[in-house]
């Protein structure tokens, strides 16, 4: 047992039994974040309390929502929408905010590009980071089922029936996913369970081993440059706040990240009370008929560039093609050859890697949701070959990289 | 020095403040969410048709989930200030549930009492109480009498009436 | 500072190029514009006479044989057969007119009584031996341009001054498009029972009625109960103007709505399928303004925050 003494006071008391004060240095006061950052570090910030917004209005949409295909579409488009006291606000702001986190996690994802905070130590950040973002798309693809509308239907329809695995013709594992022939209640009530409660908790959980993964290699700064945190922290702490390299997480950091976060809600808020058709698809408004197949059915906006890299080639290539988009991306710190860490227009080629990437899937997200027509068909193959050529390259091209 | 870390938590407060605002605001917004739905309170009134029912005989309607009894009173069952009088016949109309815990009592028609089995409360056949544990008689739910019907959840003129001389429950 | 402008600016750029192609681009390549006409029902003639409403009243109880199947509840004639019985009879309930010279076009009227499957623009689902179940009206012996203007003015005398959306979504669609969010269906307003089984015999006949109109029309108008967040408020005026611009084949019929009929219409479809609305544009500015104050109280403590950073 170790020694306590009377508290001096209520802090004293929680002091002696759990450290607060020690945790308080170690995760904010005394948490070193370099200073040359810019507003794109604000992003993951930004990340977790929309996270936080879609955790807290699903609780409210919990309480009302039924996970049973005849009562599903009525549960949210009538009792929710028109019934439940301020219903149709907890639905706008979970649909909205499940479409726009996938633009900060681009964001995000792409800014760690951009200053190569994917490498040389920061590999479990980026890898954890991936992980999430593929436990998030599970989460939007499985909530996206829950209003049971004909989007929902039929996008369940056919991303269950990629799961055939082409020329394999697996037709009982795709019976087993669905739990019946087609898309049906127990179909709805796992992706429920999934929804609501397994892939929440995996991202809990990934969340903490991607703020932890941060914690040893540092968060990145704008210049790449290797930062010695014990000498700049102790600068500041003398009082040269000015001079050095590094400021703490609360309230320095945090003070601009909220600021981020106040710009960003004056938008996310537009978008939930006057512009959110893009969230919320009309087609999902026709309750779900197994009988009837909309004139267009395509996956949401975050999903498009990589079925557009599935809808090119054959059915077998096809295939393997999106297997490999999916994965892509995690080899990132691997097929990167170059001990740079530095913003990608210091680092030669890896510039124009950089924004014909950006580029190439702007493009494929486009003709992704295009019918497969005439031209739109053409520029979709190129952006498509142009996608896995640039994962080829990428290895030539850092080999080539001059040191820094 | 001083002056100065004086004015950042000023801000800093006004800041937190105002956030607090918001937070408050919006934990109206949830408390709005459990409010009843306006389906559940539309549902809540029934109406009950009294020329069916015969005498010392209790039977049973629902009226917001809940079990409701309604007793018409014999010639020889005395009357009380509680009952309800539909066209010169006296009614005794009462939520069936125990005051003490909530468990429906049964009617006895030979002993004209309401027994509860959970912890033998008893109630006499106007709702008032017999024997302990129930301390208050069986409570009368909002009534309007409309010919020879009755609709519950409407506060007619006989129940305000109850109302004002503490009858009702 | 400076630096972090181009980056914003950037960002949104970026973003703005994928919204455009993603949504306003693409949905304008899935769904080709229909050119809508304000409901001028340009095919159709101007009335060639002035109308007498008490020798419009004769025809129409008389030898225009309106009232053989038809309600007019206006003038105290109830129709002559239940819904249910008219459903099996001829595939659909005729509607009560006491609404029509309100809510639609006069023209179209006219062009009704004289050739309805022309008017209704279902030609192509009859024909010489498949008739349209309401009959033209030949005339009674007179001037049948005259004896059309009639009627139709009769039917102009006898509607209500006031008419609510909820009315005007009754007359022109309630018959075949049920409302399940409004507790409506094709027999009216669906009473409270008490009983279960006075509930599923209701139901019964409600089924019973959707049977003879899927037959007559060959699939169930579907629920519209949604319909006003289902499709854009463009797909829905050019569609009711003409249902064949915009789904070619369809067994829907054009109703004749006038502009202002169809917009008592839209407010019934708003009232029901998106009754937020009101409250979410009243809510919405003063959220917005919260986070505007919330964000400049945020930006003055960071510049505070920062002055000794930099």
């Amino acid at each position: 047992m170790a020694h306590f003494e009377k508290a001096t006071s209520i802090h004293d008391w929680l002091n002696q039994r759990l450290a607060i004060d020690t945790i308080k240095r170690v995760m904010a006061t005394e948490y070193w974040i370099p200073k040359n950052i810019n507003f794109l570090w604000a992003m993951g910030m930004v990340l977790a309390v929309t996270f936080g917004l879609l955790l807290i209005s699903g609780i409210f949409l919990l309480m009302y929502y039924k996970p049973d295909v005849k009562l599903a579409f009525d549960s949210v488009n009538y009792t929710i929408m028109s019934e439940v006291g301020y219903g149709w606000l907890w639905r706008h702001i979970h649909g909205v905010a499940a479409s726009v986190i996938f633009l900060i996690i681009y964001i995000h994802m792409f800014t760690a590009i951009y200053y190569g905070s994917y490498k040389q130590g920061r590999e479990m950040i980026w890898l954890s980071g991936m992980l999430l973002f593929v436990t998030f798309s599970g989460e939007a693809f499985s909530g996206y089922m829950l209003p049971w509308g004909q989007m929902s239907y039929w996008a369940g329809m056919v991303i269950t029936n990629l799961f055939s695995a082409g020329s394999l013709e697996l037709n009982g594992v795709v019976e087993w996913i669905r739990g019946d022939y087609v898309p049906g209640d127990a179909f709805l009530t796992r992706f429920f369970m999934l929804h609501v409660l397994l892939m929440p908790l995996a991202i809990l959980g990934l969340i903490g081993l991607h703020f932890g993964a941060l914690r040893i290699p540092h968060v990145n700064n704008q210049d790449g440059e290797e930062i010695d945190f014990e000498a700049e922290s102790q600068r500041y702490l003398a009082g040269d706040t000015k001079n050095a390299k590094v400021i703490r997480f609360q309230w320095d950091f945090l003070s601009k990240d909220i600021f981020v976060l106040g710009v960003f809600l004056i938008f996310f808020f537009y978008l939930v009370f006057y512009h959110f058709t893009f969230a919320m698809d009309p087609v999902n408004f026709d309750p779900a008929d197994g009988l009837k197949t909309p004139p267009h059915i395509y996956p949401e906006w975050y999903f498009l560039w990589s079925y557009e890299i599935l809808r090119p080639f054959p059915k077998d290539p096809g295939l393997i093609a999106f297997g490999f988009a999916q994965v892509a991306f995690f080899l990132l710190p691997f097929l990167d050859r170059s001990p740079n860490v530095a913003p990608a227009n210091r680092r030669g080629l890896f510039a124009i890697w950089f924004w014909v990437m950006l580029i190439d899937m702007i493009v494929l997200t486009v003709m992704g949701k295009l019918p497969p027509e005439g031209i739109f068909n053409t520029i979709g193959a190129i952006a498509a070959w142009t996608f896995i050529g640039l994962w080829i390259a990428l290895p030539i091209i850092t080999i080539l990289e001059k040191k820094k | 020095m001083a002056v100065e870390k004086e004015r950042r938590d000023f801000l800093g407060m006004a800041l937190g403040g105002f956030t607090a605002i918001g937070g408050i605001a919006a934990l109206g917004a949830a408390k709005k969410t459990w409010d009843p739905l306006p389906s559940v309170k539309a549902a809540g009134f029934t109406v009950i048709d009294l020329t069916q029912m015969e005498e010392n005989q209790v039977t049973i309607e629902k009226w917001r989930g809940k079990p409701i009894f309604v007793l018409k009173k014999s010639a020889d069952m005395k009357a009380n200030e509680r009952d309800i009088v539909v066209d010169g016949t006296r009614y005794h109309v009462s939520i069936g549930l125990c005051t003490h815990l909530g468990c429906i009592p049964a009617y006895y028609p030979g002993e004209h009492k309401f027994i509860c089995a959970c912890h033998g409360g008893q109630f006499d056949a106007s709702g008032e109480v017999l024997k302990a544990p129930p301390a208050k008689p069986l409570v009368i739910p909002p009534f309007k009498i409309d010919g020879t019907k009755l609709v519950l959840g409407e506060e007619g003129p006989e129940y305000k009436e109850l109302k004002s001389k503490n009858l009702i429950a | 500072m400076n630096k972090e402008i181009k980056i914003l600016i950037v960002v949104v750029i970026f973003t703005l190029i994928t919204y455009f192609g993603v949504e306003p681009f693409a949905h304008s390549q899935m769904h080709k514009h229909v050119e809508g006409h304000g409901f001028a029902y340009k095919d159709i003639p101007e009335l060639k006479a002035k109308g007498d409403p008490a020798k419009g009243k004769e025809l129409v109880t008389g030898a225009g044989a309106c009232t053989g199947c038809h309600g007019l509840k206006a003038a105290e004639m109830p129709a002559p057969m239940d819904a249910s019985t008219a459903a099996a009879t001829y595939g659909v309930n005729p509607p009560d007119l006491s609404a029509v010279g309100a809510l639609l076009d006069e023209k179209f009227l006219a062009e009704v009584i004289k050739n309805p499957a022309h008017a209704l623009k279902v030609e192509h689902k009859f024909s010489d031996t498949k008739p349209h179940p309401m009959s033209a009206f030949m005339g009674a012996g007179g001037d049948l341009d005259q004896e059309v203007a009639d009627m139709v003015a009769y039917l102009k005398s006898i509607a209500p001054k006031e008419i609510s959306p909820k009315e005007a979504y009754e007359m022109a669609c309630g018959r075949c498009h049920a409302m399940r969010y409004d507790k409506w269906t094709q027999l009216g307003q669906t009473p409270k029972f008490k009983y279960e089984k006075d509930e599923l015999a209701y139901k019964v006949k409600v089924l019973e009625y959707q049977d003879h109109l899927t037959k007559y029309m060959g699939k169930l108008p579907p629920d519209l109960s949604i319909i006003i967040r289902a499709r854009s408020a463009d797909f829905l005026e050019t569609f009711v103007e003409d249902p064949q611009a915009q789904l070619p084949g369809t067994a829907m019929p054009r109703v004749g709505l006038t502009a202002e009929g169809y917009e008592k219409v839209r407010q019934h479809l708003e009232a029901v399928g998106d009754p937020s609305k009101p409250a979410r544009e009243s809510l919405g500015w003063k959220v917005i303004l919260y986070f505007v104050i919330f964000t400049i109280l945020a930006y003055l403590w960071k510049q505070k925050v920062w002055s000794k950073l930099h």
